[in-house]
């Protein structure tokens, strides 16, 4: 059964809906104690990094996630949900995430040419650096869509997907069991669907 | 790199999707929800619903119906219509809406996109304008454009985003129905001085007035219509297939 992480942070409808619609029995959790019950764990976000790890560290929610990770349980972390995942985002100051994964998140101003539009939103095409893990069902150059202003800077060994705005931009990221994706897939159509179908049989 | 979207837009009241023709003579089209899904199968980028009810009855029914469409499609879903307070975002964000467009609300209320940014980000605030020309100069038109408000469009626009929108919905209501394109100078003149997306509303007949407008205009995001899609003169299919004949990019 899939937990999707609800620590008071975006609309989690949509996401729920999605694994309905891949016949997976998912539950939004509140309570920090039930994480034990689950053998997925979906951390989802939107919204400003600061605020959203204030609110994940108060739920009581960080510390049995990191446990449930260490303990080799697969999670998935989307979008802000992703970037949580780090050691840090330099997102307005210098805020600390849940190190999962070593590696920060940064302005994706910092890196594309001037004029492009920010946030990214809309459709892009994924580089996959593989098809394993959750792309094993994803042709290359699936679109999937994105909202971001912000990406994680991390190791080459730990990024499973890029995505092209005017500079290669990480899009997917694995770090053993613990999986994090900068797009949407509950937002991605049929893509996305196959990616979250991957997600739950690793 | 990115996609060019293409957005058919729902216009729903007392649960079913009616299109005017330059806002007048509605005419019943289809179920929202299945209509959704139809797009949503065939190469629809997302969706904007439009609430055009005035009852509180008719809001309990557009929320069922939202509620329904996002269980059932995997896309982004942009909601507007009556939209004037930051509870108004709260009741369709929880039914499943991802962005919510105001368009009287922020004439009325210019503290609602502030606002509404700081609670739910950005990127989930788009401003939609209906815009006409008046004497040489673009007007912001207000109640479904129906009532000038004499002020400035670009210069609103502009203000709206500095002050948090995400994106624009710039709807021309002097092309909205003609069906002979989008209106290209207005366009122009808000993607000028906007650093966010802008979605072209208004005008579409055809397939080539898509081509010509991301041809004409590379910094227009995406182009949206109602009544060509719904009555299947234009299918999104043949449409994007055509823009990457075109070497335009899109989600094939």
């Amino acid at each position: 059964m899939i937990a999707i992480i609800n620590y008071g942070v975006g609309n989690l409808f949509s996401l729920e809906s999605s694994f309905n619609a891949i016949n997976q029995d998912v539950r939004v959790i509140t309570n920090p104690d039930d994480l034990k019950n689950y053998d997925r764990i979906i951390l989802p976000g939107v919204g400003a990094f600061e605020d959203a790890a204030k609110k994940l560290f108060a739920s009581g929610m960080a510390g049995p996630l990191i446990e449930a990770a260490h303990s080799g349980k697969p999670v998935l972390g989307i979008c802000l949900g992703m970037q949580l995942l780090f050691t840090a985002s330099y997102e307005f100051g210098l805020h600390k995430g849940l190190d999962l994964i070593p590696g920060s998140v940064r302005a994706i101003s910092e890196v594309i040419p001037e004029g492009l539009k920010i946030p990214q939103m809309g459709w892009n095409a994924l580089n996959l650096a593989g098809h394993d893990g959750i792309f094993k069902n994803t042709p290359d150059y699936s679109h999937v869509y994105f909202v971001h202003s912000y990406y994680a800077v991390c190791d080459e060994k730990f990024i499973t997907a890029r995505t092209e705005y005017g500079a290669d931009l990480t899009a997917a990221v694995q770090n053993k069991n613990i999986y994090g994706v900068q797009f949407h897939p509950e937002k991605s159509g049929s893509a996305g669907l196959d990616i979250l179908r991957a997600f739950c049989e690793v | 790199m990115i996609t060019k979207r293409i957005i058919p837009c729902l216009d729903v009241r007392n649960g079913r999707v009616v299109k005017g023709v330059n806002f007048q003579g509605l005419n019943d089209v289809n179920s929202p929800v299945e209509l959704a899904k139809f797009y949503s199968d065939n190469g629809a980028d997302e969706l904007v619903f439009y609430d055009i009810t005035a009852s509180s009855d008719g809001r309990k029914i557009f929320t069922d119906i939202l509620r329904e469409t996002a269980r059932n499609v995997f896309i982004p879903l942009t909601v507007g219509g009556g939209i004037s307070s930051v509870k108004d975002f709260e009741r369709v964000l929880s039914c499943g809406a991802d962005k919510v467009s105001v368009n009287t609300g922020a004439i009325n209320n210019p503290g609602l996109i502030p606002e509404a940014a700081r609670l739910y980000g950005s990127q989930c605030v788009v401003i939609s304008a209906d815009v006409k020309k008046v004497g040489g100069a673009f007007h912001v038109f207000a109640r479904g454009g129906r009532d000038d408000t004499n002020i400035e469009a670009v210069s609103w626009i502009k203000r709206c985003v500095d002050n948090g929108a995400g994106e624009v919905v710039l709807n021309s209501i002097d092309t909205d129905g003609v069906k002979k394109g989008f209106d290209l100078e207005m366009l122009k003149a808000v993607c000028d001085v906007v650093n966010v997306p802008v979605v072209a509303s208004g005008g579409a007949g055809c397939i080539e007035d898509f081509i010509t407008l991301f041809k004409t205009l590379p910094r227009v995001d995406a182009g949206l219509a109602a009544s060509i899609f719904h009555f299947g003169e234009v299918s999104i299919r043949d449409l994007k297939q055509r823009m990457h004949d075109e070497n335009i990019l899109a989600r094939l």
